[in-house]
């Protein structure tokens, strides 16, 4: 055993790309044969979603396809007894949309929830805050895709009243120091040693600081559903995702932390079940407690097999790089982040105003160009990547207009975005602010959301077996499965 | 394509080597099934062949594993990946993305395919393991059976040459275990791929198997053959052999199909017997009553105070017990057999009142009914996310209904206190480890003794029972996972209470822990226990279950006794039950008897 041998590599690169790593899509390793090539070739000819031009085996699946529509019923047969051939052929026309090419970028949807947000922080006018929230609702609400992710949504809504419903709260009881002369009514003060001073406890309540209150908290409220449509719009794991190459692996790690957090509240929530199966009370903090090194153990335990499982799926992959360009790679980095740390200081001192935009420039370049470089280590690809198209460009825009043109509004017109409180008055609803929020609604227009997918649970299996005519199987055959050896050989 | 050269695997800190003397090789497009007992390093083999022992989980391998000519100890198991699919026995720890597709994508990704062939191989793989309508779900919202094909899709999108599988449809009912075995037999028939598979129900596997690698025994050389061979001197076997050892057949069918042709003169010479019945079914009385309702009488005052070990000396002493603290009226239901007809119409341990349960947008249960009376052991079965496992947990009171009723012991669950319950019904999770907290078997016990208010020392009795020969000291989670099993057992029946339920009980034993686990829980229906077991071990049904209850979309379809249930049904029907239909045996045992 001491004599190693070469490290062998099989028909297959193991470093490289796969069997069809060449995108010709049917290259046919010498060992695949015909089956794996007809089999891949079904996919070629499945419902619209390749390009035309596939070649043979393309128009072989499409022969098979009506049989396939017919065999979606019997669904089990379809998988067992015809084969490749007709099994993509067969697939699901709605649902294959789910995600479409013509989607919005996920950074479009985050740039114009948070430009939504940005002009929020503008003003305290109710109605135009009302206005926004509105608008965000209804894009949110037409928009949003059929994902766990989007129910979020109602959270962060709560969350966004539950902070409203604190502001009046503390206004009430601590007081205000907005002066007013509406007084609602006046709860009982209490005495503080002199050393509080500033900090009132009850006393009384005016209209005045509790409308100020209302204004000031509801533009938290709309900052908060804002981000809350954000996360409905497109999951911050989405977002993820469109990370350069070279913070890939980071991405993946961040989003394995995303989905540790829900395994642990139902590891939490299993074992305080368990503890009520052992005759111990379930709640409280003692049950909580109880149960934490038990969730550690177990959540350690997950940690472990899953680095095992996605060592065995091939994270961390690298390709290899020549020597010069892991070289170049880390001197660009490296000498990138140097250059930002210089440029900044020269920003952020006097004497350096002259070379600190322009290092700090070349640096954040240089830097850019480090990762991109970076990025060609790692042999990933990405499956459906999101790309910036049209309709994102008009999302943000959308937003970006919508944060500008009330910033404009705010340094030419502060009284009509901040209706006065003292003395009391009627908010107005300024008309072009008010028409500029409006365009905020491009993107329910722009951007609706797919039609709702045919919502398929998962297609009941049918215990009745209709045989579809298939004309390469003769005879009937009792049970489904040994058939599957028979049909396939000679479908082979 | 897969080769061994004497390979022995010892763990870090292990005196024995795991496995030793492994010497054998897959030739491409075959599928070989690794069969043993628990606990004889089946799992590190299947280690061993993506690369993951020794580079994983440490240790030191002698000799030598080539895979499609790459060697594993100079290729890590990222470098693996590409030729080698690996799925392991729990999905959920597989799981890297959160939602489907994202998941049958990942490892794809990583490999770097193309886009276009990545998008390719997804729908196919969706279609292939019919999970098209799931395809945008999040995985922790899919059933247990779902995650599994999830999890071989997940492995199988890059379309590697090898695929290892440990366990792949023990977590599955048994339809959804046969599609799955369907895809891995046309994996290896359409696409050549080279499968190694381990799996405890050899009843559903060991027919596609192309040749059987047995380990016997722990650190035993492996036996290698063709099934029927192997079957014949394996101590690990399906209905279907015991069967056909039993009649003498030679060589031995592993199919019901080859069954059957043989069993002409089998099935005539049974014509003029019936079958013995699984064991009295009538209430033989309900089990030795406990502390329980004195504790009833008295916990509205003083809850806590009496659970005290020593305050409640014995079960025994339950009656002067309870003549101390008796009062005049006893709390409805209090005492099951006690006190008949004051308030709860009938004997039974429980009963389910059209129940309902909702969760979320879906009905988890409908208008279900059902009625257990003592002694009686009845399965739940039906397909995954059938609602078998809700309507455990709302007998035990950790689901509540939103509408119908559950009464166990004459109480209603999910408005007991836990430490009343545990001595009305308890319940043996799916994961039996989630029961057990404490770092040895006798702190468990411990523990145990207390949670139940029983006298010192029932607990640990019941595991020298149950489960003789294990050490004091022994950490719960090194035991294997029968032992585990038991030991959640005996936990739960330390309470001694009346009604017992067992969640998937199971899920990665062997035969031999499966015949234990039988005999215990037929001992235990005769001494007046309820047994409720939500299965999709049709053989465990057939042989234990008095009823069977099938669910299906929430809603009892069919309830009655075992045989006329499960004879009918083509899934649920045993491998003996199909091989002897029309008559209606349902296990090699049953047949056995009869011709003594």
């Amino acid at each position: 055993m001491s004599d190693t041998p070469p490290p062998a590599r099989g028909p297959k690169d193991p470093t490289g790309t796969g069997p069809e790593g060449t995108g010709t899509a049917r290259t046919g390793t010498a060992r695949t044969g015909t089956a794996r090539r007809a089999a891949d070739g079904s996919g070629a000819g499945g419902p619209g979603a390749e390009p035309p031009g596939a070649g043979g085996p393309g128009a072989r699946a499409r022969d098979a396809a009506p049989r396939g529509v017919r065999l979606l019923g019997a669904r089990r047969e379809a998988a067992v007894a015809a084969g490749a051939r007709v099994g993509t052929a067969a697939g699901p026309v709605g649902p294959a949309r789910a995600v479409p090419r013509t989607a919005v970028h996920p950074g479009a949807w985050w740039l114009w929830s948070l430009a939504l947000g940005t002009a929020a922080t503008r003003t305290t006018n109710p109605l135009l805050l009302a206005l926004l929230l509105a608008v965000s609702g209804y894009v949110v609400v037409t928009c949003r895709p059929e994902n766990p992710g989007a129910r979020s949504y109602t959270a962060f809504v709560k969350l966004a009243l539950a902070v409203l419903v604190v502001r009046l709260v503390f206004a009430t009881l601590l007081g205000s120091p907005i002066p007013g002369t509406h007084v609602l009514v006046t709860l009982p003060e209490i005495p503080l040693p002199h050393w509080a001073q500033g900090i009132r406890l009850g006393g009384a309540v005016t209209a005045e600081a509790l409308v100020f209150a209302l204004y000031d908290g509801l533009k938290l409220a709309t900052l908060l559903v804002c981000v809350g449509a954000a996360n409905a719009l497109a999951s911050p794991a989405r977002l993820l995702k469109s990370l350069p190459g070279a913070l890939y692996e980071t991405g993946v790690a961040v989003v394995v932390a995303l989905t540790f957090a829900p395994h642990l509240v139902a590891d939490v929530r299993r074992l305080r079940a368990a503890r009520r199966l052992r005759g111990r009370p379930d709640r409280g903090v003692r049950g909580l407690l109880h149960v934490g090194l038990p969730v550690l153990e177990g959540a350690l335990e997950r940690s472990v097999a899953l680095a095992a499982a996605m060592d065995a799926r091939g994270y961390g992959r690298t390709a290899e790089v020549p020597p010069a360009v892991r070289r170049t790679t880390a001197v660009l980095t490296l000498g990138g982040l140097l250059g930002v740390c210089a440029g900044t200081y020269g920003l952020l001192t006097a004497e350096g105003g002259t070379y600190g935009l322009p290092v700090l420039g070349v640096g954040l370049a240089a830097a850019l160009a480090g990762l991109w470089l970076g990025g060609r280590r790692s042999p990933r690809t990405r499956y459906r990547p999101d790309t910036w198209n049209l309709r994102s460009c008009l999302v943000a825009g959308s937003g970006g207009a919508v944060a500008g043109l009330l910033s404009l509004a705010a340094a030419r017109d502060p009284g009509a975005l901040h209706p006065g409180v003292v003395p009391l008055a009627a908010p107005a609803l300024p008309l072009w602010p008010a028409a500029a929020v409006l365009l905020g609604l491009l993107p329910a227009f722009a951007a609706p959301a797919p039609p709702p997918a045919p919502r398929r649970p998962e297609p009941p299996r049918r215990p009745e077996s209709h045989r579809p005519e298939a004309p390469a199987v003769p005879g009937p055959a009792p049970a489904p499965v040994p058939t599957a050896t028979t049909t396939a050989e000679e479908s082979s | 394509m897969i080769r061994f050269e004497d390979v022995s695997v010892t763990y870090d800190g292990a005196a024995e080597p795991t496995v030793q003397g492994i010497d054998f090789e897959v030739p491409e497009g075959e599928l070989v099934l690794l069969a043993g007992p628990s606990g004889v390093g089946k799992s590190t083999v299947l280690g061993a062949v993506s690369g993951l022992v020794p580079h994983f989980t440490g240790g030191t391998l002698r000799g030598r594993v080539t895979v499609a000519d790459r060697d594993t100890r100079t290729h890590k198991p990222r470098e693996l990946a590409d030729v080698v699919g690996t799925v392991g026995q729990d999905p959920l720890s597989h799981f890297v993305t959160d939602t489907v597709e994202d998941e049958l994508v990942y490892g794809m990704e990583s490999l770097g395919l193309p886009p276009d062939v990545m998008r390719r191989r997804v729908e196919e793989t969706l279609d292939l393991l019919g999970l098209a309508g799931l395809r945008d779900r999040s995985l922790a919202a899919l059933s247990g059976g779902q995650q599994q094909r999830v999890a071989i899709g997940s492995v199988l999108t890059p379309h590697p040459r090898v695929l290892v599988l440990d366990e792949p449809t023990s977590a599955l009912d048994p339809a959804a275990a046969e599609e799955v075995l369907a895809v891995v037999q046309r994996l290896v028939h359409d696409l050549g791929t080279t499968v190694l598979m381990a799996e405890h129900r050899l009843e559903r596997v060991v027919q596609y198997a192309d040749r059987v690698v047995l380990l016997p025994a722990a650190g035993a050389a492996p036996v290698l053959g063709s099934p029927a061979e192997v079957m014949a001197v394996s101590p690990v076997y399906p209905p279907v052999v015991d069967l056909g050892r039993l009649a003498g057949w030679d060589p031995l069918p592993l199919t019901v199909r080859d069954a059957r042709r043989r069993a002409a003169p089998l099935r005539s010479r049974l014509a003029d017997r019936t079958p013995p019945a699984p064991a009295p079914a009538v209430p033989s009385g309900p089990p030795a009553p406990t502390g329980a309702p004195a504790r009833e009488a008295r916990s509205p005052r003083t809850p806590g105070q009496e659970s005290r070990p020593r305050q409640a000396p014995a079960q025994a002493a339950g009656s002067g017990f309870r003549r101390l603290f008796r009062r005049p009226a006893p709390l409805p239901g209090a005492g099951r057999a006690a006190a008949p007809g004051d308030g709860t119409t009938t004997t039974a341990v429980a009963e389910v009142r059209s129940l309902a349960v909702r969760r979320g947008r879906i009905d988890a249960l409908r208008d279900v009914g059902l009625t257990v009376a003592p002694g009686e052991t009845i399965a739940l079965m039906g397909r995954n996310g059938a609602g078998k496992s809700t309507l455990l947990g709302a007998l035990v009171g950790l689901v509540e209904p939103s509408a119908g009723q559950v009464r166990v012991g004459g109480a209603t669950p999910h408005r007991t206190p836990p430490r009343d319950l545990v001595r009305r019904v308890g319940l043996v999770p799916q994961e039996p480890r989630d029961l057990l907290y404490a770092d040895t078997v006798a702190a468990e016990c411990a523990a145990a003794d207390h949670d139940a208010g029983a006298p010192a020392g029932t607990c640990r009795a019941l595991v020298s029972e149950l489960l003789p020969g294990i050490a004091d000291e022994v950490h719960p989670r090194d035991l294997s996972e029968g032992q585990r099993l038991t030991l959640a057992l005996a936990l739960v029946l330390t309470a001694r209470p009346p009604l017992l339920l067992l969640d998937e009980p199971t899920r990665g034993l062997d035969y031999a822990a499966k015949a234990r686990l039988v005999a215990l829980l037929r001992a235990l229906a005769a001494e007046g226990h309820a047994i409720v077991l939500a299965t999709h071990d049709v053989e465990l049904a057939a042989e234990l279950a008095h009823r069977v209850v099938l669910l299906a979309e929430g809603e009892v379809i069919a309830d009655g006794p075992t045989a006329d249930v499960v004879v009918s049904s083509p899934s649920f029907a045993p491998q003996v039950a199909k091989v002897l239909a029309p008559q209606p045996w349902l296990t090699a045992a049953q047949v056995r008897e009869a011709l003594r």
